[in-house]
């Protein structure tokens, strides 16, 4: 075409300085097209960046090293009174005995420095799960138990492998731990395995402890509270809103209120909750109550939102047959209008649930941050949902932490997948096209 | 707990109402339910509702009255001399109180008077729960029973359920109303205690932020100073770093999306960037300090540049992430919204596709893609957990994207966050702080909506 060019000088189009005019088009084209490309490639990279990054850091959360003990119930510690009386049992200092197996496997350590290092090798838990075998079972007394307890924290990451072993200098763990990790392990008493207390404890102050059985469940009640109070004044709402109001000056002001509510920082709902619930109100601090109020209110204006226009894509035919039939105003919403709507209502009220469940600053606000270790048993008792403990987790020093705020993340991601997923199925089953 | 049972009590009693007005209905009609006004169910339905309802409105309004009253109470029964320190001193006083009450440990040992009106207090407590009980039944059965003597076979029940239901179908839609009185009333309310404390102008043009009170008079910097301004300065600054960041980003995939992308990538792209919107903020968070704010010191560090750990930069570029699906979703919705009779148009006129996309799709979606961008601002603004994970806790009035700066919404999150006594001026600022937040999102938000809105009407 180029070279052809010349030759067919009478057109105007066909000049030289046409030509770079149109190869400069064609370039502006391609570029704009690139920077498009670009664009795209720029916000999946960054997503696979961010799913690699913390699911690399976290599958190590779902596994936990062990050491199997030989541990003596040595009467003398667990009750020297002989009573078996069960307040005697339960405080009792176990973690001595666990920390006495240790000693036995390794006779020649004697120097108090060292003893204290070999006794961090076990974590705390393994007085925890001796108390709960001899309170299970108080004959167990005087004999002696297989143990599987979990390892500290710091020899765990040092079986992860997460820890370099060959400078002592700034690092964790002492070279006289490794040899006895080392030990351990040729002594095949060295297990990892999945970690099932991590779905079934609530926080600790040690890592290899730590749950988030205690988040998920505060995180359920939170979205209880919330689906209780938000659906059916949102779905309320949308009905008025979209069936029943005369376009006034009322509804006007109104459907301005939910578009910019819609709008509002989700920290401005923590401080409105912590005015009103908390100070005015007197309702207890920390309680999933008021976190799921808190919520309801913020997660309100996107459920009435998707429900109007749910009930607006329900065609007249539907409202008219119905009025035609004798249904009065009401009877045609109930029984024909809003069963209509209703998948997708479903649909924008999963969503905002969603939205609702990943939601952390206006919790920061009403005192959900609290250090909770127990697992809450109702809705006003104190307890932290799955995206504070995130939060909190990541904020402290220890390397254990970090994996497992990766690993509650993974957790809490799965569950919005469940979420979202079960949203897109809602409308794909149900979807209708009038 | 009183309360729920009497939930449940009241829930087991309107079921049955709802049964005991429809069969009485029937039977007044004879067994004929034509000869009735209305199907029996909503002659049910009328007797359960008046159960239900006024006993419901008494329990929400004796949950938030009683505890004022038992407060009182107590505090008039208390010996002279305890609590005529003034109103901070009395709530002290209160919450000591209420520890003692619920059997919390105190860390000193209490006063006897204390300890007895720390009895006293949970006696009227249990008084309380107990006369709720029992006010809420009876008002429950009282309701019953007068609505079902007024089921007769002529009795309008339809209409006046109707009346009901619509009743409660406008309280429902006003709780937003409510609910922003609620926001700017509690916000404004602090504040202005707030300000009582601190000159407005002080807050508003002042240049140094350390809120941090000293416990006794003598302790060097004890007065704290609120001047906002560098938190202003930190928000706009990681603000502006994760638009420059969203803007491009969004703008560009949406272009590409709408106009470029062959049907199948369009498919498999767009839900993947929602992805990106469903992520919670806390994660976005995770992943700035995890990863992003160590990457860019080491780049800085290459580069010899000092960057801190916790720098404007990284929070901002995260941020911008965060906020991309949101532009790009929303500039997506605009510019599909330009009639494909002005692209065929260019198209004619021998036009490239890039040339139509700069000369005529982006003009004509100008106006969407501006309240788009207002949108994602205020969104950046009002950003707390990014922030409070990555970027900094001391102000810094800096525009060095390297350094450290906090933002509006970390002071408030840091300020409130633990213990807190509601009248120190330290906690107020946070009130005051939410006000501005609260205001510069709602005129973005104003604005944005209004361009939106106008934007849409040219074309329907």
């Amino acid at each position: 075409m180029t070279d052809l060019a010349p030759s067919m000088g009478g057109s105007v189009h066909r000049t030289a300085r046409a030509e770079v005019r149109l190869r400069r088009r064609y370039a502006a084209e391609r570029r704009l097209k690139w920077y498009g490309i670009a664009a795209v490639v720029i916000a999946l990279a960054m997503l696979l960046a961010l799913l690699g990054s913390i699911g690399a850091k976290g599958y190590g959360a779902f596994l936990q090293t062990y050491v199997e003990l030989e541990v003596l119930l040595d009467a003398e510690v667990i009750d020297p009174a002989g009573t078996r009386a069960r307040q005697a049992l339960s405080a009792a200092d176990y973690q001595v005995l666990a920390s006495r197996a240790l000693y036995v496997r390794f006779p020649d350590v004697t120097q108090r420095r060292a003893r204290r290092e070999l006794r961090a090798i076990v974590s705390p838990g393994a007085g925890f799960a001796l108390r709960r075998m001899v309170l299970d079972d108080p004959t167990l007394i005087g004999g002696t138990v297989t143990l599987s307890a979990p390892v500290g924290d710091d020899i765990d990451q040092l079986a992860k492998g997460a820890i370099d072993r060959s400078a002592e200098q700034g690092r964790r763990v002492s070279d006289q731990q490794i040899g006895w990790f080392d030990a351990l392990t040729a002594a095949g008493l060295i297990e990892t395995r999945f970690n099932a207390g991590f779905f079934a404890t609530a926080d600790s102050r040690q890592p290899e402890l730590a749950g988030i059985w205690g988040a998920t469940v505060g995180s359920l009640y939170t979205l209880v509270v919330t689906a209780l109070l938000a659906f059916p004044i949102g779905v309320a709402a949308a009905i008025y809103l979209e069936e029943f109001a005369a376009k006034t000056r009322l509804t006007d002001v109104i459907e301005v209120n939910i578009n910019n509510l819609a709008a509002v920082p989700s920290i401005i709902f923590g401080l409105l909750g912590l005015m009103v619930f908390i100070q005015f109100f007197g309702l207890p601090r920390s309680a999933p109550l008021v976190g799921g109020m808190v919520l309801a209110l913020m997660t309100l204006p996107t459920i009435i939102i998707a429900g109007r226009a749910a009930l607006k894509a329900v065609p007249p035919s539907i409202r008219e047959a119905a009025l035609g039939m004798g249904a009065s105003p009401l009877q045609v919403v109930t029984h024909h209008v809003l069963p209509l709507a209703m998948p997708g209502i479903l649909t924008g009220a999963i969503i905002g649930m969603a939205r609702a469940l990943g939601e952390t600053a206006p919790l920061l606000m009403i005192g959900m941050v609290a250090f909770v270790t127990a697992v809450p048993d109702g809705i006003t008792d104190p307890g932290t949902v799955l995206p504070v403990q995130i939060y909190l987790w990541s904020d402290s020093p220890e390397r254990g932490f970090i994996a497992k705020a990766s690993a509650a993340t993974l957790v809490l991601l799965a569950f919005l997948i469940l979420m979202n997923g079960l949203a897109v199925w809602l409308r794909k089953k149900f979807e209708r096209r009038w | 707990m009183p309360a729920t049972v009497l939930a449940a009590v009241l829930l087991l009693l309107s079921v049955y109402g709802y049964f005991t007005g429809r069969r009485r209905a029937v039977a007044l009609a004879g067994g004929e339910p034509r000869r009735l006004h209305s199907v029996p169910g909503y002659h049910g339905v009328f007797v359960a509702l008046w159960c239900a309802l006024p006993a419901l409105v008494l329990m929400v309004l004796w949950l938030a009255v009683a505890p004022w009253l038992i407060d009182g109470l107590v505090l008039r029964t208390l010996p002279e001399g305890l609590a005529d320190g003034g109103e901070a001193q009395v709530r002290l006083l209160m919450t000591d109180i209420r520890n003692l009450a619920s059997g919390d440990i105190a860390s000193r040992r209490p006063d006897p008077k204390l300890l007895d009106a720390a009895a006293h207090y949970s006696n009227l407590q249990g008084l309380s729960r107990w006369a709720l009980f029992a006010v809420g039944t009876a008002l429950a059965a009282l309701g019953l029973a007068g609505a079902r003597t007024r089921v007769t076979p002529r009795f309008r029940a339809r209409n006046r359920v109707e009346a009901i239901v619509g009743g409660l179908l406008v309280l429902c839609s006003t709780l937003a109303i409510v609910t922003t009185f609620g926001i700017v009333l509690s916000l404004l309310f602090e504040s202005l205690r707030f300000f009582a404390k601190v000159p407005f102008s002080e807050f508003l043009f002042g240049l140094k932020w350390s809120p941090q009170m000293a416990l006794r008079a003598d302790q060097v910097g004890s007065s704290g100073s609120f001047g906002a301004v560098p938190l202003f300065a930190g928000t706009v600054l990681v603000s502006l770093i994760a638009m420059a960041v969203a803007v491009p980003v969004g703008l560009l995939s949406a272009i590409y999306l709408s106009d470029y992308a062959p049907r199948r990538i369009r498919a498999a792209v767009k839900p993947a960037l929602e992805v990106l919107a469903g992520i919670p903020t806390v994660v976005y968070g995770f992943f700035a300090i995890l990863t992003v704010a160590p990457v860019f010191r080491d780049i800085g560090a290459f580069l010899g540049l000092n960057v801190s750990a916790n720098s404007a930069l990284a929070a901002g570029v995260v941020m911008g992430i965060m906020i991309v699906p949101f532009i790009s979703s929303l500039s997506d919705d605009v510019i599909n919204a330009v009639p494909q009779s002005l692209r065929d148009g260019s198209a004619a006129l021998g036009a490239t596709t890039a040339e139509t996309v700069r000369q005529v799709v982006l003009p004509a979606a100008l106006p969407g893609i501006v309240g788009a961008v207002l949108l994602a601002a205020s969104r950046a603004i009002g950003e707390t957990m990014i922030v409070v994970m990555a970027a900094g806790l001391a102000a810094n009035l800096t525009a060095n994207p390297f350094e450290a700066v906090t933002t509006v919404t970390v002071q408030i999150a840091t300020l409130l966050v633990g213990d807190q006594e509601f009248d120190s001026a330290k906690t107020l600022s946070a009130f005051a702080l939410g006000l501005v937040l609260f205001a510069a999102t709602l005129c973005l938000n104003v604005i944005a909506l209004r361009v939106v809105q106008r934007y849409r009407e040219r074309y329907d």
